[in-house]
């Protein structure tokens, strides 16, 4: 029979195929760099450094290589595998699987949609600094006076010129997040661009993604490699880059470092999100899906420990230059107290001059108020997040010669990286729209891919308000973390004891030409998984004890430039665990709905069993 | 009548420099600092340079009030320290033993604030009258502002890209389905057996009932 099917199947031949045939990538390499360009984000820029910093330096990259070899890597090599097999976008896979775990597919199409609001938004900011980058002297450098030109705006002069260009001329931050105030027009304008440049690559699906993805994954590394030889060359780079990887091993001792680089590495390589999936759906299936995997990990994690070389001799640079100021501050006081000749104290003799006139003269000395200097205080003062790329970095290119090349090249930089990512995000809501032919015939792809662009706009608006940092906030902490490692444990689950390992390897076997070994068995049936269910535990854990507050820009504070602590008030609050808790909802609502499905037409069946049916002639199943 | 005149000359000096107190009520303190503004080209502090600061400050007094009375000997400096620092007052042209206010000379120094920096080759900074805070440039404002410029040029760029693309993708899609309407027409003159293709056409053989199974989808019961 079986046979017969097949002959009857090949003495047809195929005629002229219509415009169903599924879009591929063109080659290889497109398909390497999208995949690369989506795990290397933002994120590899400006949150790695900065928890290498915190969690001990060169210590840190321990717990960090030990949860990519075995979380990291054997989840990225799963999605891409059954994505590649199954040929479908992240609903279409998990109902293959079984239609029980439809859930998974759609929680991902809503962590993806709810993911890209956020981030085009931080492009949008990204745009709005890039615009500004082409000003002499860059807007950020100096405060603007006040109404009647005798002095500096209040704001300003009692914060930084950087902090008052990001929080009040950028953002217009509202004191909190009950005050949402309006809709700033210079931010609407900027997300619409962002929003219009997103478009414009995405417009096609991966036809054009394949081609911006050329520029948008290579770019970041030549700037990079920019930056690194142009750091290197600064002052104050070697304290910066000695004090990053100092490492300090006794840190490795606190859990939390562990469960941070855990939480890193799977934030990082984009998994979960359903974009992957999309991505390999469009492979031949005869691929090396296995070889993609660790390229595409390694690359990650590569071009996260080479980012932070620039980042911190950056930032070493500005501390020096920090502490530099407040020395030459404290000369010059001590110059013009005690009359002593112009340049007679230097940075080199400035400890023994304050020796000596500390005992001849103390009490004067004392009522100087000289500040205290400490190079290291400087170099605490890093950030992570926005914080990082608006207020740190934009001061320290004040200061570097040509400023205004370097805040071009730098802005460009994070647009082009945050845009790679924004395209996973896209094709994990597009493709398994397709794949769910949700589309009316009628409406070409492009009109398609504009109506998503649209709705994402308008609802992105929220964050373009005087509180939209707060909410953006919300979004990133509550949206982009714990539904990820919800719904990446159950697709490590689904695809290991559901879909059957065996058959994943005879899958895998069947596109590579190659047995998965020992060490895929060994990560995907237990240690992934395992892995994956102590961080989710610990995560709750951390997140349970912290105080749900947030920190406000509030000029009014008492102890203004630091920033307010507030809670969250009740209604925001519910609204962040609606967040977290809506796109796992959808996990036993399909399936409570599909159990049901399956109860009503056993019943039909046993109901309308026909009396003249004879099961005898039912031909045995393949 | 000469040993008047000797006390009387005798006396100037000695008021003048009572005149000049630090902390005085119409006094104002000065600060240079030379070596921070011009490195390895600085100028050695000397009694000339102090006559060509008295000389300008005149010359501050003479533009703002207009006067040509003022002269070197108006300004009256003392309190001379190595920093560079030094305390002056200016006395009144008509009246030697009265100085001008404070905001007279803090104003005239403000007007001609330029020229006396420029005759010494400092700036606000490093030419400093304590007690006088130094102009604030206004920034440049442009009349649009370069970020409008910016910003209206790549949204141009995006506009323009995407009218491309959809337009493109408009005319590829009506050659397509031309060439489906082609190759239609040609398929329909091909028979076999009188049978046209077209029955046969993306169906895999003819559907038999008897034959029909469930789809392997889900696991049988």
């Amino acid at each position: 029979m079986m046979a017969e099917e097949k002959n009857t199947k090949v003495a047809v031949p195929e005629l002229g195929k219509t415009a169903e045939e599924r879009p591929k990538w063109d080659n290889k390499v497109q398909y390497l760099l999208t995949c690369i360009g989506f795990a290397v984000g933002l994120g590899n820029v400006w949150r790695f450094p900065y928890l290498c910093q915190t969690y001990g330096g060169g210590a840190f990259l321990i717990p960090y290589i030990i949860a990519l070899i075995f979380e990291g890597i054997p989840l990225l090599h799963m999605e891409l595998a059954i994505g590649q097999r199954l040929r479908q976008g992240s609903i279409g896979v998990w109902n293959s699987i079984s239609p029980f775990l439809g859930g998974v597919g759609i929680g991902s199409l809503i962590v993806s949609f709810l993911v890209g609001l956020f981030y085009n938004t931080i492009l949008a900011w990204v745009l709005w600094y890039f615009f500004h980058s082409f000003q002499d002297p860059l807007p950020w450098r100096d405060c603007p006076l006040n109404q009647n030109k005798t002095g500096y705006i209040e704001e300003c002069a009692k914060s930084t010129p950087v902090n008052y260009f990001w929080y009040r001329v950028t953002l217009n931050i509202t004191p909190n997040i009950i005050d949402s105030g309006d809709l700033q027009w210079w931010m609407v304008i900027c997300l619409a661009s962002a929003w219009g440049i997103v478009y414009i690559c995405f417009i096609r699906g991966i036809e054009t993604i394949g081609k911006a993805v050329y520029v948008t994954a290579t770019f970041p590394y030549l700037v990079l490699t920019i930056f690194l030889i142009r750091a290197l060359t600064l002052p104050g780079a070697t304290e910066g880059l000695v004090y990053l990887f100092t490492p300090k091993v006794e840190v490795l001792k606190d859990p939390k470092v562990w469960l941070d680089a855990a939480t890193q590495i799977f934030f990082s390589l984009s998994l979960a999100f359903g974009g992957l999936i999309a991505f390999s759906s469009y492979n031949p299936q005869k691929n090396n899906c296995e070889r993609d995997a660790v390229i595409v990990g390694v690359v990650n994690s590569a071009t996260s420990i080479y980012a932070s070389i620039p980042i911190f001799a950056i930032l070493g640079f500005k501390a020096t230059s920090n502490y530099n100021d407040c020395l030459d501050g404290n000369i010059l006081s001590i110059t013009n107290a005690f009359n002593i000749g112009d340049q007679n104290v230097t940075r080199e003799n400035y400890d023994s001059w304050l020796n000596h006139l500390n005992t001849t003269h103390s009490q004067e000395i004392e009522d100087l108020h000289l500040k205290h200097c400490s190079i290291q205080e400087f170099l605490d003062q890093s950030a992570s997040g926005t914080g990082l790329a608006f207020i740190v970095f934009t001061e320290a290119v004040i200061k570097m010669p040509g400023s205004q090349v370097w805040a071009v090249l730098f802005f460009v930089m994070l647009f082009s990286l945050g845009l790679s990512s924004m395209f996973g995000n896209l094709e994990g809501i597009l493709t398994p729209l397709l794949d769910l032919h949700l589309v009316p015939k009628w409406l070409p792809k492009e009109a398609f891919t504009g109506l998503i662009c649209l709705i994402a706009f308008s609802l992105a608006l929220i964050f373009t308000m005087g509180s939209g940092n707060y909410w953006l906030e919300i979004f990133n902490s509550y949206v982009g973390s714990l539904p990820l490692l919800i719904i990446a444990f159950f697709e490590i689950i689904s695809v290991v004891y559901i879909y059957g390992i065996g058959r994943f390897n005879d899958d895998i076997e069947w596109m590579t030409g190659r047995r998965p070994n020992l060490y895929w068995q060994a990560t995907w049936r237990v240690i992934s998984p395992l892995m994956l269910l102590i961080v989710f535990l610990a995560y709750i854990v951390v997140q349970v004890q912290q105080p749900a507050t947030y920190e406000a820009w509030n000029p009014n504070y008492i102890n203004f430039p630091m920033t307010e602590t507030l809670d969250y008030p009740g209604w925001v609050f519910a609204i962040c665990v609606l967040l977290s808790s809506v796109p796992c909802i959808f996990i036993p609502i399909v399936a409570l709905y599909r159990f049901i499905q399956w109860i009503m037409r056993r019943v039909h069946q046993s109901q309308n069993r026909s009396p003249c049916e004879n099961h005898a002639y039912e031909p045995e199943l393949q | 009548m000469l040993a008047r005149v000797l006390l009387a000359l005798s006396l100037v000096p000695a008021l003048a420099l009572a005149l000049c107190q630090p902390d005085g009520q119409d006094a104002y303190k000065v600060r240079l600092s030379i070596k921070t503004a011009l490195g390895a080209n600085a100028y050695e502090w000397n009694e000339s340079e102090q006559f060509l600061f008295r000389a300008t400050l005149a010359f501050a007094m003479r533009k703002y009030t207009g006067q040509e009375t003022f002269n070197v000997s108006s300004v009256i400096v003392c309190n001379e320290t190595p920093r560079v620092s030094f305390w002056f007052v200016v006395t009144n042209p008509n009246d030697t033993t009265t100085l001008i206010p404070k905001n007279g000379v803090e104003e005239a120094i403000r007007l001609s604030r330029n020229r006396i920096n420029s005759a010494f080759l400092l700036s606000d900074k490093t030419l400093q009258f304590v007690g006088i805070p130094p102009t604030l440039a206004p920034p440049s404002q442009p009349s649009l502002p370069v970020w409008l410029i910016v910003f209206g040029v790549v949204m141009g760029i995006v506009t323009a890209g995407i009218l491309a693309l959809i337009i493109s993708g408009f005319i590829q899609r009506k050659k397509k389905e031309k060439t489906i309407e082609d190759e239609e027409e040609k398929q329909e003159r091909i028979m076999e057996n009188g049978i046209s293709f077209e029955t046969l056409e993306g169906k895999d053989g003819v559907n038999n009932g008897a034959y029909s199974h469930d789809e392997d989808r889900l696991t049988q019961l």
